[in-house]
């Protein structure tokens, strides 16, 4: 898909991710709108993958660490063909394969079952790895939170990435600078965050506007050409990007629009 | 008894792993900085480019097997059981158990015969803190020879499994290899009529020793090996209870949540019978040569008969 193409696919996910969160009455808005722009030019423009053929052995994986921005992966799969687009009206209810956070047994697509922060960054080394073990040419894209990068394991993970020179991994962070409870900045402090990565070994993209299609493509094709070290990715994104009222606002980290909101979302999103 | 040798049921793993990946050209083995101890070394010099080492990472180590195992992978990760059910439960619970991943937890220097190194790498509730896991195998051998089945069987089962590996070197109780060993379905070493004792892990060799001093004393004991405590073989566990009406069970555990409480729940719910736990009585142990620690919380023979006989008093 060529640039403005993917403007436009993002444009569509944002909507159906805002009518999917309000038809469930439950959710993770903020975070799934400052993922979207990452996950859309991961799928529609860099990564290798064919959605008729979901297990094919040698796709690129993408790993969702930041499980809550799941409706912003089911959007992507959907609008990618992986799924038809009517599975996104079951969001979050009994019997659905759209679980409250990412299910890989239940859904095409879902390369690996994460919700619980921290956890998806040292299964991409795992995957990263097999990629050397059995001489495949995959790259791996691991997306994880700011705030998530408070969990220790991120920490182990990026440890054994450095250490094992993955160069076929690349981390993108989903830098909003909210977590549940307020500013990240005033709960506990990542920064320096692009010198802490430059400290584990890491090959540091910084202050890439997450927003911007053209740069992510920019920045991901820098990060394929890379060798000897795993890349970092680290998107300046807008937690609720694309709704005036939920831009850094964290009080849409997991609570869903509702009424009239909804529809002032949607007309936003048009 | 008869003397059939002795070996670590950890070195049978180690040795094992090394059959296995002769053979298997997708395992892929993990250890956690203790592969000397767990064995997996063995594995390591022999296949250096299928192993890999997290360092002291137990955590990482499980994010990494479930990885490996989304791209068909035949998974093995060791550590101590009380790092691997304690430290990393919650990577065992997501990452592995919930999309039913092929990694196969081998956990070494389970229950208080890890001896001298303290309560901190005794695992004492490792059993009954993963029994709650959905779709997680436990499985706790009973000798080298049964680790030998339980590692290759969990290679051939597709799915998680945990197998509880011990640092002593333990008695032999199987004259051969192929006694039938199966997930799930427990063994009887001994019918009896009075009492049944069920056990598992390296103080089954205790028990056997037990039902000859209760045989000395007119008291025939049926003694059943439960190496799979999940999916427990309720079958084999009611069958005999309904006949002996009276049971005592036997583990190298906290007597909360492990065998005893498993024959516990399957019995009130399908035939309440008469019951003693042998086991760590809800505390924590101590330092200690292993001998002197299974002597002081009572995992011995002698203590064993004792609880027979009070329990049949009753």
């Amino acid at each position: 898909m060529n640039l403005k193409e993917i403007e436009c696919k993002a444009l569509v996910i944002r909507y159906l991710i805002i009518e999917m969160i309000s038809r469930a009455a439950s959710g993770h808005p903020g975070g799934s709108l400052s993922a979207t722009d990452i996950i859309a030019t991961l799928f529609f423009y860099k990564m290798r993958h064919k959605p008729n053929q979901p297990e094919w052995p040698e796709r690129d994986r993408f790993v969702l660490s930041k499980g809550h921005a799941a409706p912003a992966l089911y959007t992507t799969l959907a609008e990618a063909g992986y799924f038809p687009r009517s599975f996104l009206k079951n969001l979050r209810q009994v019997g659905s394969p759209l679980q409250g956070h990412p299910d890989m047994l239940s859904l095409p697509g879902i390369e690996m079952t994460t919700g619980s922060l921290g956890q998806g960054l040292s299964v991409s080394v795992g995957m990263a790895l097999a990629a050397r073990v059995d001489k495949l040419k995959y790259r791996v894209y691991c997306l994880i939170g700011d705030g998530e990068s408070q969990e220790g394991q991120i920490w182990e993970a990026a440890m054994g990435a450095g250490h094992h020179k993955l160069d076929n991994l690349c981390v993108i962070m989903d830098h909003n600078k909210l977590q549940i409870d307020g500013k990240i900045e005033d709960i506990k402090t990542i920064s320096p965050v692009a010198d802490k990565w430059r400290a584990f070994n890491f090959h540091v993209i910084d202050k890439v506007d997450g927003h911007n299609i053209k740069a992510l493509m920019t920045a991901l094709d820098k990060a394929e050409k890379n060798r000897g070290k795993p890349t970092i990715i680290i998107a300046d994104t807008v937690k609720g990007k694309g709704v005036s009222f939920m831009e850094h606002n964290n009080k849409f980290h997991g609570s869903p629009p509702c009424g009239d909101q909804i529809e002032c979302a949607l007309k936003e999103l048009k | 008894m008869k003397d059939l040798g002795k070996e670590a049921t950890r070195v049978a793993y180690g040795k094992t792993l090394v059959e296995l990946g002769k053979k298997h050209q997708n395992i892929i083995v993990l250890d956690a900085d203790l592969s000397c101890s767990t064995k997996t070394a063995l594995f390591a010099k022999e296949f250096p480019d299928r192993f890999f080492n997290a360092g002291v990472a137990e955590q990482d180590m499980m994010g990494m097997a479930a990885g490996f195992a989304t791209t068909g992978k035949i998974v093995f990760a060791s550590t101590f059981s009380c790092f691997a059910s304690g430290r990393a439960w919650e990577q065992i619970r997501v990452s592995i158990a919930y999309p039913r991943l092929n990694v196969k937890i081998c956990a070494t220097h389970g229950g208080i015969t890890t001896g001298e190194d303290g309560v901190t790498h005794q695992a004492t509730e490792d059993l009954a803190i993963l029994r709650a896991i959905p779709n997680l195998t436990l499985i706790v051998p009973a000798d080298a020879i049964e680790a030998e089945n339980a590692v290759r069987a969990a290679a051939a089962y597709h799915g998680p499994v945990y197998i509880r590996l011990s640092r002593l070197t333990s008695p032999i109780i199987y004259e051969k290899k192929d006694y039938g060993f199966k997930i799930g379905k427990g063994v009887t070493l001994r019918q009896g009529k009075n009492i049944s004792i069920f056990s598992c892990g390296i103080l089954v060799p205790e028990v056997l020793k037990a039902a000859e001093e209760l045989e000395k004393k007119g008291i025939s004991a049926e003694i059943i090996n439960i190496h799979t405590l999940k999916p427990l073989d309720k079958e084999i566990i009611i069958k005999s209870a309904k006949k002996t009406k009276a049971v005592v069970t036997v583990e190298e555990h906290s007597i909360v949540g492990g065998l005893g409480g498993a024959v516990a729940e399957v019995l009130s719910e399908n035939c309440p019978t008469m019951m003693a736990r042998v086991g760590l009585r809800d505390m924590f142990a101590e330092s200690g040569k292993a001998p002197d620690l299974l002597v002081k919380y009572g995992l011995t023979a002698d203590n064993i008969v004792k609880t027979a006989k009070h329990l049949l008093k009753k």
